[in-house]
């Protein structure tokens, strides 16, 4: 496990935004720790992760799948059973609850796929918070599914028509507003990055994925899996899955990021594999940047992956070697999301569907008898447009 | 963190360019705003020496970024007209050499990522060549100001930090601690870009500033009007106005005229 020291995962991390919300981080930091230490909170998190979440999610052994592939393991963390679709509502719930014990009215988000968009969107109707959410034009056209769940659940949708009018501006544009609102409003990130204490709150919030799934794993016969396999946009259901398998030496732990047209072309979203180290959105991490330190744009059929940054925990596991990073294309994605569709009855997102993808090199690799893992982290109603334009 | 060379700087017994220039007398002093390389790399300069010679204490210059998360509207536009013009840190500094060669001093505000990007040693010496009094780096607070704030120091450059009305007091030592030239107050909670009202509560927060520092206090975010600057008169030392200027420029009207009417209600 890496330890952050004020708020670093070796040399990533920090605070790099405006003094304004300096006192905000603090303040947030602060409650995080006292909520994290109470055993009240716990039980209420708890309650609501069994009830309005539906936690625990099953671990579902795909076997045609893993046939398919020569006869590997393939087993599912089943996030896309999660209530609202996919992992985010996780982080969403708890940070609603620390809303409420910050005594704030108002909550923003940004959103890409929509996923957090939704979840969060949701927390505010359970919880009775006013709710704000950015969303690029771009995405907006191509999640148009979300934009709607998100108004019926009472969230004021914000098109974002800055730059790239995808995540990284609505990004921007929540913080901005963030930034004029600090005093009433909470800001719930939908992924392990932004400032401290953002990353490392949000693992603790997402790390029950893998804390579920080691132990599913491990009940069904008592070892563990070969490799644990986790789609990487932001990176949250990642970091969620491989937090509980850090210590497990023996265990492979591979990030997939959106190679979108092929990491040398110029057009994907594959930061660890692309990029360099740069402040994007307060944290210093890998970065899809130019030479004179310009944000780069991106490009990956998920929404979700397109994202020119990554949580700066995932840029230490990446320069310790403890998890390899890769990207898969566009085009394998969209086969690996109708390959796991038509064999096993499950209709992935495209966000995990590069991480489906992976999983099936490796198999080959491993042959039979190989112990793979992947987190499936959201289910695909939402992509169906995208793959219907395919 | 903090670290030990930042805390060194607090007592100094020559008072900087800015400083001087900053301090008000019986008048408020103006800082304007422009963005380096907008609307084009040609025009900025005309318009910066312009603007240094028209009666204000000092000039600020922007270096665009992509994704500028303390700018309002105005400055994002003319901040992403300068980049697809093609400017970038050399370019600006550039900007910077021949709008300084004027005599006002001139203080460069752009976030990490582009100084980063150049190598923070790099750009420290090279804005001290071009005559660069002082920097600004929005998204820099002290806390991780160091080495970069270590290097501009040792060029001889000004590190200005900003205060804002959320500062708490304990923070609000630690960055007038760390400031030289001026202390920056953001009198608003938000982004930059003209308001009507100057907020209530700022007078107090520039007075909370003195209570930690003997350094000019400058106010901005928000202050376009000859009203505010009446308001600010007597309380702050400057007041810094960015986003009108811009918006003149990006009209193609000649901001002087402005600066002018600002001036005679600085008095």
């Amino acid at each position: 496990m890496s330890h952050p020291e004020r708020g670093r995962f070796g040399p990533y991390g920090g605070q790099y935004v405006p003094e304004t919300l300096m006192g905000a981080l603090e303040e947030l930091e602060d409650v995080w720790h006292e909520a994290k230490a109470d055993t009240q909170f716990q039980l209420e998190l708890a309650g609501h992760r069994r009830a309005f979440v539906g936690r625990p999610t099953p671990l579902y052994s795909a076997t045609r799948l893993g046939e398919h592939f020569g006869g590997a393991h393939i087993h599912l963390k089943r996030e896309d059973l999660c209530h609202t679709g996919a992992h985010k509502l996780n982080n969403a719930v708890g940070q609603a609850l620390l809303a409420l014990r910050m005594g704030k009215k108002r909550i923003i988000a940004e959103t890409g796929a929509g996923q957090h968009g939704v979840a969060v969107a949701t927390v505010c109707a359970r919880f009775g918070f006013e709710c704000t959410v950015y969303m690029g034009t771009e995405d907006m056209r191509r999640q148009s599914m979300n934009v709607r769940r998100m108004k019926l659940l009472g969230a004021e949708v914000v098109e974002v028509t800055a730059g790239t009018k995808t995540l990284k501006d609505a990004t921007s544009e929540a913080i901005r507003d963030w930034v004029t609102n600090v005093r009433t409003t909470h800001y719930i990130i939908g992924s392990v990055v932004g400032p401290h204490p953002y990353p490392e709150m949000v693992r603790d919030l997402q790390r029950v994925i893998g804390d579920e799934a080691r132990e599913q794993y491990l009940s069904v016969d008592g070892k563990l899996p070969d490799v644990v396999i986790a789609c990487v946009g932001g990176g949250s259901n990642a970091i969620g899955v491989f937090t509980a398998f850090l210590d497990d030496k023996d265990v492979a732990l591979v990030g997939v990021e959106a190679a979108g047209e092929g990491v040398r072309t110029g057009h994907h979203a594959a930061s660890l594999v692309g990029g360099r180290p740069g402040v994007l959105h307060g944290s210093y991490s890998y970065v899809l940047q130019d030479r004179d330190g310009q944000i780069l744009p991106t490009h990956s059929v998920s929404a979700g992956l397109d994202y020119p940054g990554v949580g700066p925990e995932h840029a230490f596991l990446r320069d310790a070697e403890r998890v390899e990073y890769v990207a898969v294309t566009d085009k394998d994605a969209i086969a690996a999301f109708k390959l796991c569709t038509r064999l096993e009855g499950i209709m992935p997102a495209l966000e995990p569907a590069h991480a489906l993808h992976h999983a099936g090199v490796m198999a080959r690799e491993y042959g039979p008898g190989g112990r793979i893992l992947v987190c499936l982290s959201g289910r695909g109603d939402k992509d169906m447009d995208s793959i219907d334009g395919v | 963190m903090v670290s030990d060379t930042g805390r060194a700087r607090g007592a100094r017994s020559t008072r900087s360019k800015l400083d001087q220039a900053l301090r008000a007398d019986k008048d408020l002093k103006l800082v304007a705003y422009i963005m380096g390389g907008h609307p084009n790399r040609k025009r900025s300069i005309e318009v910066g020496k312009k603007l240094a010679t028209s009666g204000v204490a000092a000039l600020e210059i922007g270096i665009p970024h992509s994704d500028p998360l303390a700018d309002g509207p105005v400055i994002q536009r003319a901040g992403q007209a300068a980049l697809e013009h093609g400017i970038n840190v050399e370019g600006c500094l550039e900007v910077a050499a021949a709008i300084a060669a004027e005599g006002t001093p001139v203080v460069l505000m752009t976030y990490i990522n582009p100084i980063l990007a150049y190598d923070p040693r790099k750009f420290a010496a090279e804005a001290a060549q071009a005559g660069v009094a002082g920097v600004i780096v929005p998204d820099l607070p002290v806390e991780e100001s160091e080495p970069v704030a270590g290097w501009l120091r040792s060029a001889s450059l000004d590190t200005i930090f900003m205060v804002s009305p959320t500062t708490s007091a304990h923070r609000l030592q630690s960055i007038c601690e760390h400031s030289s030239g001026f202390v920056y107050c953001v009198t608003v909670t938000g982004i930059t870009g003209a308001r009507k009202e100057i907020p209530a509560g700022m007078k107090e927060l520039i007075q909370q500033v003195r209570s930690h520092t003997e350094l000019p206090v400058a106010a901005g975010f928000g202050i376009s009007r000859p009203e505010h600057m009446k308001a600010l008169r007597g309380t702050a030392d400057a007041a810094v106005v960015g986003s009108a200027i811009v918006a003149e420029i990006d009209k193609g009207s000649d901001p002087v005229k402005l600066v002018k009417e600002l001036l005679k209600a600085c008095r």
